[in-house]
């Protein structure tokens, strides 16, 4: 390892155990990183669809999916940018209450999310199912902004936040991995922030 | 359009540092490895402590894609409570090294061949700049226009290279003297002027600013998968 001449860092003494390598604690900011125009989605023609190797492709309109089932997650978020933010709370469902109804055929590995702006981020499938992604619209008990991707975004906290899909529209099944948006363009597939696969390469 | 993956970590030499604005400094890097980058990625910057803490940025890089990869430029603000910004501003000196990994993105890149608007607000510019001197060195002015908004004269960066017919500088607080324009945020009507048929937008700057702008093309008819954004968060 190779020293920064000078460099001691600044209040380090006390890292908070819960930072991944090379994160630090935003506080109570909520940085908005985005590529595209901020869309403008109204929840009466909102809606989210589970297709591919699925043995019933299911669509669900907003008043549909808010029938299901309520899960929440309250935890950390991590921005590939080096931010992340603690004490979380959304609000949604589970996507394994969404798979359940759609049932994931043997033969599927990954999903790609997409979204309403056209967006694509892929996933194994095994990252989003056992409790561990969402589709969230609230967050601290308000109706998530469209800033950060309300109405609804899939939420993927244990991967950085670029696989949690901004106004997300739905899941697509596949055998196969199948790059996405930032995938493509120089991210890791996977993107685990405790093993910092920030990259292609990492 | 798929961009290459990153090289590894490597060590580069400060070769200059340039005051840009009272918060802004440009230091040139020469790397070890060399990497042809495109107009509008940037690079990681991390900074290692003698107990094994780093802290890392990304910084866009200011320079235009250079023949022989050797050396890039990155434009860095100083921001008050900014770990890396203000370590880069305060100590870092030529013939200091610094361990950098890029260059990173292939989505905000310009590879010189489509018209493009380039929109930035203050420091937003800096990627952008790099699209310009791509542009001015391949002879190709006529495919760009790049309007940035400023407070004022001081926070402009790159002010002695910047003008040109294809550039158009928005005052929003403190005009010139010489100044057409009355101060005033950038409108409709400062981006119409610069909107060439078919062009591909740019935009780089706070998310605030990224929104007003994304608006205003929206209104300007330019379509979304025509816009391309930059937002800066708080990078420190």
């Amino acid at each position: 390892m190779s020293f920064t001449r000078g460099f001691k860092g600044r209040g380090h003494a006390e890292r908070d155990a819960r930072l991944p390598p090379g994160q630090y604690d935003v506080g109570s900011d909520w940085p908005v990183l985005t590529a595209e125009a901020t869309p403008n989605l109204a929840t009466s023609s909102w809606t989210f669809a589970v297709e591919g190797l699925v043995r019933h492709p299911v669509t669900w309109t907003w008043d549909e999916i808010h029938a299901l089932p309520p899960a929440s997650y309250e935890g950390a978020i991590h921005c590939v940018t080096t931010w992340s933010k603690f004490g979380v709370r959304f609000g949604g469902v589970s996507v394994d209450t969404l798979l359940a109804q759609a049932e994931p055929l043997p033969s599927a590995t990954h999903v790609v999310a997409h979204s309403h702006t056209g967006y694509t981020t892929n996933l194994p499938l095994e990252d989003v199912t056992g409790g561990k992604a969402w589709v969230v619209w609230d967050c601290d008990g308000r109706p998530l902004e469209v800033g950060h991707g309300g109405p609804a975004r899939l939420l993927v906290p244990y991967l950085y936040f670029w696989k949690s899909a901004k106004w997300v529209a739905g899941l697509r099944l596949l055998d196969h991995d199948e790059p996405g948006f930032w995938e493509v363009n120089g991210y890791h597939d996977r993107g685990d922030p405790w093993l910092e696969q920030r990259y292609q390469g990492d | 359009m798929d961009a290459p993956a990153p090289g590894r970590w490597q060590m580069a030499t400060v070769e200059q540092v340039r005051q840009e604005t009272k918060r802004a400094k440009t230091f040139r890097l020469a790397l070890s490895e060399t990497s042809r980058h495109l107009a509008g990625q940037h690079y990681v910057v991390r900074l290692t402590a003698p107990d094994g803490y780093t802290a890392s940025r990304s910084y866009s890089v200011a320079s235009a894609p250079d023949e022989s990869a050797r050396c890039i430029e990155i434009t860095v603000e100083r921001l008050e409570d900014g770990e890396v910004s203000s370590y880069l501003h305060d100590v870092i000196v030529p013939g200091d090294r610094l361990e950098v990994r890029g260059p990173i993105g292939g989505w905000f890149v310009w590879r010189g061949d489509v018209p493009a608007l380039l929109v930035g607000g203050g420091s937003g510019i800096v990627p952008l700049m790099s699209m310009l001197r791509l542009a001015r060195r391949s002879g190709r002015s006529d495919l760009v226009r790049l309007v940035v908004s400023v407070r004022n004269q001081d926070e402009l960066y790159y002010a002695n290279e910047l003008p040109g017919p294809e550039t158009t500088v928005v005052y929003t607080r403190e005009a010139p003297p010489s100044g057409g324009r009355a101060p005033g945020h950038l409108g409709e009507a400062d981006l119409r002027q610069a909107l060439l048929p078919e062009a591909t937008a740019y935009v780089c700057g706070s998310s605030g600013f990224a929104d007003h702008v994304t608006g205003l093309l929206a209104r300007l008819a330019v379509l979304s998968e025509r816009i391309r954004v930059e937002r800066f968060g708080p990078t420190g």
